[in-house]
């Protein structure tokens, strides 16, 4: 039996047919073993029908990208041959429902894979019901990998506790059957082994939960938004935990609505956040201007999906940067940063918080459909490096001693002393029209000029602080990989494949802050660079149109893609080997 | 506190016999009335000649976007519901822009007050129909007559689960300023349609029209404002003779009581700490 280090695994079939739940399971049973997970689900937007298709990555060390090729797939329906048979490698298992779905011997041997036919209806039904095939899958597939079921009845348990002790036993009784058919059925040399491992402090996890986990972490107290694929996790999560947490989570009757009351609640002093994908954002994006006018802390998520209009709206793609540089009319400071996975969600997630009130602006944190939506398993969150700054928000003893106090005061680092409504003697108004440094409307050429200015001077200062790019790789090497978001694990699970001389030739770097703009940071890097290459998810170069903006430089080399798939480690292995 | 005390060193910029005016002083007496300080009232003002106000009246205040200060103002008081949070918009604002935000506001039941200054056109843009206006009306942007039947937003508020639904008018301050007290006073979100007529561009709704027609439904004998389908049918008489008052006032739960969380102190005067996630991460391990 041959030993593994990793198993790419991909069960569909179509919705209903609990297609995520199971692959949900799978990844705790490995994340119990000590493995390391990243999941990746493809499904129309409906809610039964269609095509879903859920993808498992098991790997000994950290994985956050998808290959092209699976290891196992498993078919649930029909359909799942004539979409996915490809998609197995040379040598690769197909498990199929025998009791549905006709695959001939010839069609395996021409795509080189071998056929595990089990009749997962008829076991499932004699367990209990049809419904449990997917628990008979999970169960077929721990026997061809040679693990036992000792994780599997306890995550099996867990996940079906709440529909009572039948439900639970029907299903370990399902999971078993389908490892004994295998056990008893299949003695070939495709079954492998994955070595057993030492437990790690993991956690399986989406970014999304990460993000939101992030923020309650930085003491969130308000979020509002209305639900819009791929950002409701978020939502969901929040809602879920909101009694707990102390926090109120609110879905507005509209993105306008949520925008403007989060925008309430911040002014009143909450730690507030809204969360939405490009669409919603587009409507928030009336009162986007009035955030940074006000001067009031918010953190905006947006977590994109492939656009334009409703587009495909359940597939990934990073289209929405240039609209976050733009979105709302006028001239105003914002900041945009994008996380690159589960990880940088929380920290982000928590910073976001500070930035917004430290800097008075709105924060747009950038995510998409990849990282949101797919779990991955990351070291329990902890919080020792978070910490609450809440800026020059001011108590009431600090008020008490001013002479007079001025909300907008023009000051030399941009950002004004900030009281809450409530407060004694720190009135003010704020204003959508253009104010002096109280709040009354004033339209005059010097006091426009000076509060613009002074607006403008909070990007300058913090431009100043702002962490630099992230940079992987031999740090001296002359070629150059650039990227933004969620490219983060295909780009770095990709490197790490590379032979040793290519490795060493290449570094990567990341840019999570995107504005203000790492704009020395960049240009050093880039003029340092022999050779550039762009990696992104979108048709137009987003990111590689503002490096050229902000720093002079045109990056020739592009690798987009923007079909709504994220990119496969192995397309971006065949680009680093050209590079 | 007097009435100086929510007056700030900028003086109206409303017309000579603007309706706002009545409104203004009918608020600013029931703020005295009710014993507030200015620090303990947000005013969230829209966009409008009515909400130009925000410069005017000292208290907090937030001049908000076109339509939208009814949200902001719920959010703000979810927040700090130790705060008196009053919107205060035009009927464009209320009912054109932000329509579907008053509506599903009043489903809420937020703790607010909400004045519309109901002058039935839009004014600071020079005279256009507005959502209140009646049909009919000839505007600069209906110089053919208004084809759309005018919103009515008394029985709008009542279909929405109101519990505050009130009807007012600048040419009676005295009215005015207790159904204002009245409003402020309610646990949910209160709602004062203030009539005020627009001495520039309306021509049609002026202090006379609403004297010659105007009766006070609270006066009626057997009206009982606790009853929504007297109030229903209240809302629909409109013509020569035209009610207002309080038509409907009935205690319900409000968005911020039905809240477990929000017991006792105000969520943002509540300390801001690193949240310990410890038990939240274990569903995930």
């Amino acid at each position: 039996m041959k030993t593994k280090n990793n198993l790419s695994w991909k069960i569909a079939g179509e919705a209903g047919f609990g297609i995520k739940s199971a692959g949900m399971m799978f990844g705790k049973i490995f994340m119990r073993t000590g493995y390391e997970i990243f999941d990746y689900t493809e499904y129309p937007s409906l809610v039964r029908g269609g095509h879903n298709v859920f993808q498992l990555m098991v790997d000994v060390r950290p994985v956050n990208s998808v290959t092209k090729n699976v290891d196992v797939l498993v078919a649930l329906n029909q359909n799942t041959i004539t979409e996915n048979l490809s998609d197995l490698c040379k040598d690769g298992v197909l498990v199929y429902d025998s009791d549905v779905i006709k695959v001939s011997a010839p069609k395996l041997k021409q795509n080189h894979v071998h056929g595990i036919g089990i009749p997962l209806s008829t076991i499932a039904k004699d367990a209990g019901g049809e419904l449990m095939r997917n628990v008979v899958a999970i169960g077929a597939t721990l026997a061809l990998v040679g693990q036992s079921l000792t994780v599997a009845n306890k995550v099996i348990r867990e996940t079906f506790k709440h529909k009572g002790v039948k439900v639970v036993n029907n299903n370990i009784k399902a999971l078993k059957a389908g490892f004994e058919y295998v056990k008893q059925n299949y003695k070939e040399d495709f079954i492998c082994e994955l070595p057993n491992l030492d437990k790690k402090d993991n956690i399986l996890i989406s970014a999304n939960e990460s993000l939101a986990l992030g923020a309650l972490a930085g003491g969130l107290n308000f979020y509002v938004a209305y639900p819009m694929t791929p950002s409701s996790s978020i939502l969901h999560y929040l809602a879920k935990v909101a009694q707990k947490t102390g926090t109120v989570v609110k879905h507005a009757e509209d993105e306008i609505a949520v925008v403007n009351m989060a925008l309430g609640a911040a002014h009143a002093g909450a730690r507030a956040m809204v969360g939405t994908s490009g669409g919603g954002l587009a409507l928030m994006s009336e009162a986007l201007g009035l955030v940074s006018l006000t001067e009031t802390p918010l953190v905006m998520v947006n977590v994109q999906r492939a656009g334009p209009a409703t587009g495909i709206p359940t597939w990934t793609e990073q289209g929405d940067l240039q609209f976050m540089l733009h979105a709302a009319p006028g001239d105003f400071p914002r900041m945009v940063i994008a996380p690159g996975d589960a990880q940088e969600a929380f920290d982000l997630g928590a910073e976001a918080l500070n930035l917004a009130e430290t800097y008075q602006l709105p924060v747009i944190i950038l995510s998409d459909k990849l990282i949101a939506e797919g779990n991955t398993t990351v070291k329990r969150f902890k919080t020792n490096k978070v910490k609450i700054n809440r800026g020059k928000l001011l108590t009431q003893a600090q008020l008490n001693k001013m002479k007079k106090y001025l909300r907008y005061k023009v000051t030399e680092d941009g950002v004004s002393p900030r009281s809450l409504p409530g407060m004694k003697k720190g009135l003010f108004i704020a204003n959508s029209d253009e104010h002096n440094e109280y709040g009354f409307s004033w339209e005059s050429s010097e006091n426009r000029i000076k509060q613009v200015d002074k607006r403008n001077r909070k990007l300058e200062t913090f431009a100043k602080v702002m962490p630099d790019p992230l940079v992987y790789g031999n740090p001296k090497a002359k070629k150059t990989v650039v990227f933004w978001g969620s490219n983060k694990g295909a780009i770095l699970d990709s490197y790490v494949q590379l032979p040793e001389n290519i490795k060493k030739k290449i570094r990567v770097m990341q840019l999570q802050y995107l504005w203000p703009f790492p704009k020395k940071f960049v240009s050093r890097i880039l003029q340092g660079s022999k050779d550039v290459l762009l990696v992104e998810n979108n048709s137009n170069s987003q990111l590689g149109n503002l490096i050229a903006q902000e720093t002079g430089i045109q990056i020739k080399k592009k690798l987009l893609k923007y079909d709504g798939r994220p990119f496969y480690r192995e397309e971006i292995i065949s680009a680093l080997k050209k590079f | 506190m007097k009435i100086k005390d929510f007056e700030t060193s900028y003086k109206p910029t409303w017309c000579p016999g603007c309706g706002n005016f009545g409104i203004w002083i009918a608020l600013k007496n029931a703020l005295v009335e009710l014993g507030l300080k200015p620090e303990q009232v947000l005013m969230v003002h829209g966009i409008g000649c009515s909400s130009n106000g925000a410069n005017f009246t000292r208290a907090y205040s937030w001049h908000s976007l076109h339509g939208r200060p009814v949200p902001t103002a719920v959010g703000a008081k979810l927040a700090n519901k130790d705060l008196t949070v009053i919107a205060l918009s035009g009927d464009g604002d209320a009912y054109g822009e932000g329509m579907s935000h008053f509506i599903h506001a009043i489903r809420g039941n937020a703790n607010i007050t909400y004045i519309t200054h109901d002058n039935k056109m839009y004014s600071l843009t020079t005279g256009q129909a507005s959502p209140t206006s009646n049909k009919g009306f000839k505007t600069k942007s209906t110089p053919d007559g208004l084809i759309e039947k005018a919103a009515n937003p008394m029985s709008l508020a009542l279909a929405a689960g109101g519990t505050f639904v009130a009807r007012s008018f600048s040419g009676n301050a005295v009215h005015l300023k207790d159904t204002i007290k009245a409003a402020i006073t309610h646990k949910g979100f209160s709602l004062v349609d203030a009539f005020q007529p627009c001495v520039t561009f309306n021509k049609l709704n002026t202090f006379k029209w609403y004297f010659d027609r105007l009766y006070n439904i609270n006066e009626q004998e057997g009206y009982n404002a606790q009853d929504v389908e007297q109030a229903y049918k209240a809302s629909l008489v409109w013509g020569n003779k035209i009610p207002y008052g309080i038509f409907y006032q009935k205690a319900r739960d409000t968005y911020g009581s039905n809240l477990p969380q929000l017991k006792g102190t105000a969520l943002i005067k509540r300390k801001v700490q690193v949240r310990n996630i410890d038990q939240l991460t274990k569903e995930f391990a």
